[in-house]
């Protein structure tokens, strides 16, 4: 216990410090840099708490993409901060000054560490969760059991929200599309790195491999759809990087992707709508096979997670693209 | 002198001397005079220091399956840490990172 509490205090300690840093930089390429650390840091955090799903998700997300697609907003403008003159700063301060005060006040009613007698342990959901679960759905992994089956709702609304995103962020940034000669520039730029190159390659089917592994192992151990999703996109993302956009548009030319992104959305929603036909209620997946509920239940999660891992990659590869794209008209 | 008491004493020193190689990795990445040294520090954490502190639990590993995914974590990080090392180096020398002369002041 007390190696788990000096561990903690070191992990956030770390994350705060490496939060001034950020505060502090203006070079805006090592501040994304600390960014990224921030995201290692606390999915650290979420792994000494135990929240593997969750740790997997920050590891991919805020590591891995996030710092990609700042780096790519950073390419299309400045990599330095403008200084605000001092008299602008007050303003700005205060806020933060009223805000951090309005948490830590907040703070106070927060239960302490790992206190058994708070709502969320010892109200009668957590137990049917956690025990219902076994006998309902039959998974081991109670937080898929939950996402994809008990809060099926949310997901497919958390999943629409992504879809947006992936639609919108495209047509803000993809108004006109020119090939210019900068992309050559770049490949020309990119073939010295030959060890970059035959290092990418040899990874590239194991990133895959993984990402497919997390996705359809997701009922059994840490992992899913978002996971697997963001994994993919980042096997794609990291070869886009070395080897040019150009050679990712004739694996997946840009229609094809953009027609991926509604086709987990839809997966999703015209599942729960074929469990209405078959004469349950929206995203009852026990109607999928009548004589054996569970089994619909793992069916139909397996299914839904897939749709995820579709919209989540395909949104993700489209917002890297239009930035890259974006980038290659200069 | 019993196996597992053996086992621990090996994994306790191959996690020591990957402990030694990520510590003298941070030192020399603040100490070192220029750009390419402070790189190979940097890198020496993912390499030695990784594979010193995964076989030390590979030692330790209680069924196969763990072990087999430890060996896969080394492989991993044996490719992408030099990879990553060599990249950072080769762009530094395309901006025209230089190494400083013999006897130059070094920063």
């Amino acid at each position: 216990m007390d190696l788990l509490v000096l561990m903690n205090v070191s992990l956030f300690a770390l994350l705060l410090a490496t939060a001034l840093a950020v505060t502090r930089l203006r070079a805006l390429y090592e501040a994304t840099m600390l960014t990224a650390l921030a995201g290692l840091l606390s999915a650290s955090l979420f792994v000494s708490l135990d929240a593997l799903d969750v740790a997997i998700t920050e590891a991919a997300v805020g590591t891995g993409i996030t710092t990609v697609l700042f780096l790519g907003a950073l390419a299309l403008t400045r990599s330095r901060e403008t200084v605000t003159p001092r008299r602008k700063l007050w303003s700005g301060g205060a806020v933060a000054v009223l805000l951090g005060a309005t948490l830590l006040y907040a703070a106070q009613d927060l239960p302490t560490f790992a206190d058994p007698d708070t709502p969320v342990q010892t109200h009668p959901v957590g137990h049917t969760y956690l025990h219902g679960s076994q006998e309902d759905i039959g998974i081991p992994n109670t937080v898929a059991a939950v996402l994809a089956s008990y809060r099926g709702y949310d997901t497919l609304g958390e999943l629409v929200v992504i879809f947006t995103a992936g639609i919108t962020v495209p047509l803000l940034l993809m108004r006109t599309r020119r090939r210019g000669e900068h992309d050559e520039a770049r490949a020309v730029v990119m073939s010295e790195y030959r060890v970059l190159r035959v290092a990418s390659k040899i990874l590239m089917p194991f990133i895959f491999i993984f990402a497919c592994y997390v996705l359809f192992h997701g009922d059994y151990g840490p992992g899913g759809g978002f996971q697997g999703g963001v994994i993919f996109a980042s096997g794609f993302v990291l070869y886009g990087l070395v080897f040019g956009i150009r050679n990712v548009e004739r694996v997946l030319p840009w229609p094809v992707m953009l027609g991926l992104v509604p086709v987990g959305v839809l997966l999703y929603a015209g599942l729960g709508i074929a469990n209405i036909l078959l004469g349950g209620s929206f995203l009852d997946y026990g109607t999928l096979t009548p004589d054996h509920p569970a089994e619909g239940q793992h069916l139909g999660i397996l299914i839904i997670e897939t749709g995820v891992g579709i919209t989540v990659a395909a949104v993700l590869i489209a917002v890297f693209y239009s930035f890259t794209a974006r980038g290659a008209r200069r | 002198m019993s196996v597992s008491l053996l086992l621990d004493v090996v994994s306790g020193a191959l996690v020591l001397a990957g402990c030694v190689f990520v510590v003298s990795g941070g030192v020399g990445l603040l100490r070192f005079p220029d750009f390419y040294t402070r790189t190979h520090a940097g890198s020496l954490t993912d390499t030695a220091g990784a594979a010193l502190l995964i076989s030390g639990l590979l030692v330790q590993a209680e069924s196969w399956q763990s072990a087999v995914r430890l060996v896969l974590i080394m492989l991993f990080l044996m490719l992408t840490g030099p990879t990553a090392a060599h990249a950072l180096a080769q762009a530094a020398r395309r901006d025209g990172e230089r190494l400083p002369a013999e006897g130059e002041d070094r920063r």
